[in-house]
């Protein structure tokens, strides 16, 4: 049996009146790339500062690493590595020097640098650039080196903050490329982001909300457990048009041009396929085909939220 | 017939030895929503702000609206709208004052109508007397398009847009962007997002200074000869570390729960992995065969570009 590297039980965060974590748990397996997801406000770095033992809950537990998190907070440091996409690199120091100073934070042994150094540059692919400065290296390879300085120490688990949001689709690729050879080493990885094309790369997601846990599952589970309304690419002509007519009836409960076709959100499938045959046919607007699509992580993620809001209304 | 609203023809730019344009063609027609997509260092900004009229091209020529790019340049500005992420907004003016003032730069006397429009239209109504600084990002966001389109663009011109933005205001926004190709009113964008491109009437990929493709989202694809392959193993780790051994695999990308392959002839690969799969003790849960996504553009065309 695995044990697991975090367990977060019951755990609350209050300030003032202000519940910013309203028990939540759960837990994260060792090796898994473990995603948690929430907007801007939602409690996620409140979370990730008690599970890096620089905050203290108000109430419940997180175990990290083995050790808990508020009782025995510095021990949870030396186990946990920690990179956002605002890198924490030094600009005027060559790529060498960055690792020295990064092991020397850490506390590592000048044998102990050297050795996780020739590490560090082999993962990274940065051999030939030691000497260089890090301010002449690409986006891609700077992030690189930003990681291999997060886990000089070899941590368990490494936290990544919107790794790779908004940069180039290569670099992201060999990005995450990279990430999933630090799990198949047993390497924890704990992502936090709200950029849903990120949260496609991990194993397992956790959706937080107003403090709460509200989903949870792999991207696939997700899509399937937590089912939007339908939605339908429609692929006709005049779309400007088909979109205003569309848009007008009570059953279509969303529509937006997609590149050539159109993308609504409808009340019920076959219902809408026919209704749409049927107005097309009376506009002569000619309809090529209608096809109901699978949601991606992003509509999953509005409607979870949307259905939230709207409970927490009622 | 169908309205040219851009048109440059070798056009070119460079700051001192680096060439960021080269020898670029474009045309970009009425109601269209033209993303532009392509690699750090492209030349994507670099073209977006020449087509702006904000930076002078060094060769070429052109025509915005029917005002050439060169010799018209006022013209140009005074029907088109720009918005950046630099785009900068008064944190010490209201909403209302924001726009207002970008009526003033624009020159729109009578703008009170128009500005009535633009809050509904970005429903930022009941915020319009609060200072921009009180505002979520992605409010900011949207009142600064608002001020972009006080003075009632043709074209708008979008620096990646939504870079920073939370998934539901990024939702909210291109419902907006939506309504604007409704009313008629061209949009060119860059984005660094490629779902966002799938949204676009037409993508250009951009590399080393110029278009190597110009399509629809659908149309673009066909430069991916190979096929991709979804597969769903049950040990998700496992089977990523054996397959990356496998020559014919080209590309291979763990997603989460799945894997993504890109190959020549999935029939002879699928044969080889559930060989390698049943000696190793591993499963295939499921397999298809999947339309490549953009990123397998980006990454494809890349590669050509780089010979």
């Amino acid at each position: 049996m695995s044990e697991e590297v975090i367990i977060v039980n019951n755990l609350s965060k209050k300030f003032g009146n202000f519940t910013a974590v309203d028990n939540i748990s759960f837990s994260v397996k060792p090796g898994e790339i473990f995603g948690f997801l929430g907007a801007n406000g939602a409690g996620k770095s409140t979370t990730i500062r008690i599970l890096c033992g620089i905050l203290s809950p108000s109430s419940g537990k997180a175990m990290v690493a083995g050790y808990d998190a508020n009782r025995e907070a510095e021990l949870v440091k030396t186990q946990i590595g920690y990179m956002s996409q605002k890198f924490s690199l030094y600009e005027d120091l060559s790529v060498e020097e960055n690792i020295i100073f990064y092991g020397g934070i850490y506390g590592l042994s000048f044998a102990q640098i050297e050795e996780r150094e020739k590490w560090i540059i082999e993962m990274t692919g940065l051999a030939g650039s030691e000497k260089r400065l890090t301010r002449e290296l690409s986006v891609g390879l700077k992030q690189r080196l930003a990681l291999g300085c997060a886990v000089i120490h070899q941590p368990k688990i490494v936290f990544l903050d919107e790794p790779t949001s908004g940069v180039d689709p290569v670099f992201r690729k060999n990005f995450w490329e990279l990430i999933n050879q630090f799990s198949e080493q047993g390497t924890t990885i704990f992502v936090t982001t709200h950029y849903l094309d990120e949260a496609e790369y991990c194993n397992r997601l956790m959706l937080i909300h107003s403090g709460r846990i509200i989903a949870g599952g792999s991207p696939g589970e997700l899509k399937a457990r937590y089912i939007t309304n339908p939605i339908l690419k429609v692929e006709c002509d005049k779309t400007l048009e088909a979109l205003e007519i569309l848009q007008k009836e009570e059953w279509v409960l969303e529509g937006s041009i997609f590149g050539a076709y159109l993308h609504i959100i409808v009340r019920e499938e076959l219902e809408a396929k026919n209704k749409i045959k049927e107005i097309f046919s009376e506009r002569s607007i000619s309809l090529k085909r209608v096809d109901r699509i699978m949601p991606s992580l992003e509509d999953v993620f509005i409607s979870l939220i949307e259905k939230e809001e709207q409970s927490n209304r009622l | 017939m169908t309205e040219l609203m851009i048109e440059v023809r070798d056009l070119k730019k460079s700051f001192g030895e680096v060439s960021a344009v080269r020898d670029l063609n474009l045309e970009v027609f009425k109601g269209e929503m033209f993303g532009i997509i392509g690699p750090d260092g492209a030349g994507k900004t670099t073209l977006i702000r020449m087509l702006c009229g904000v930076l002078e091209p060094e060769a070429g020529q052109g025509r915005i609206l029917g005002y050439d790019l060169i010799k018209e340049i006022d013209e140009i500005k005074k029907s088109i709208g720009y918005f950046s992420q630099r785009f900068s907004l008064y944190g010490d003016l209201t909403v209302d004052e924001n726009i207002e003032f970008f009526a003033e730069i624009h020159g729109v006397s009578d703008y009170q109508e128009r500005r009535e429009k633009l809050l509904e239209f970005t429903r930022l109504h009941p915020f319009r007397n609060r200072l921009a600084e009180k505002l979520s990002g992605g409010m900011k966001q949207k009142l600064a398009l608002a001020c972009s389109l006080i003075h009632t663009p043709k074209i708008i011109f979008l620096d990646e847009p939504t870079t920073g933005v939370d998934p539901v205001s990024r939702r909210d926004f291109w419902k907006i962007l939506s309504d604007l190709v409704h009313q008629g009113i061209t949009i060119v964008l860059t984005t660094p997002y490629l779902d966002e491109a799938e949204r676009c009437s037409r993508v250009g990929f951009m590399n080393l200074g110029k278009f190597m493709a110009i399509d629809s989202p659908q149309g673009i694809k066909k430069f991916v000869s190979d096929k991709v392959i979804e597969l769903i193993p049950d040990e998700i780790g496992r089977a990523y570390k054996l397959l990356k051994q496998i020559s014919e695999i080209k590309e291979l990308q763990a997603l989460g729960d799945r894997l993504n392959l890109l190959v020549k002839d999935e029939k002879e690969v699928m044969g080889g992995i559930y060989e390698l799969f049943e000696r190793e003790g591993l499963k295939v849960k499921s397999w298809r065969v999947i339309a490549p996504s953009l990123e397998n553009v980006f990454i494809t065309l890349q590669k050509i570009s780089q010979g």
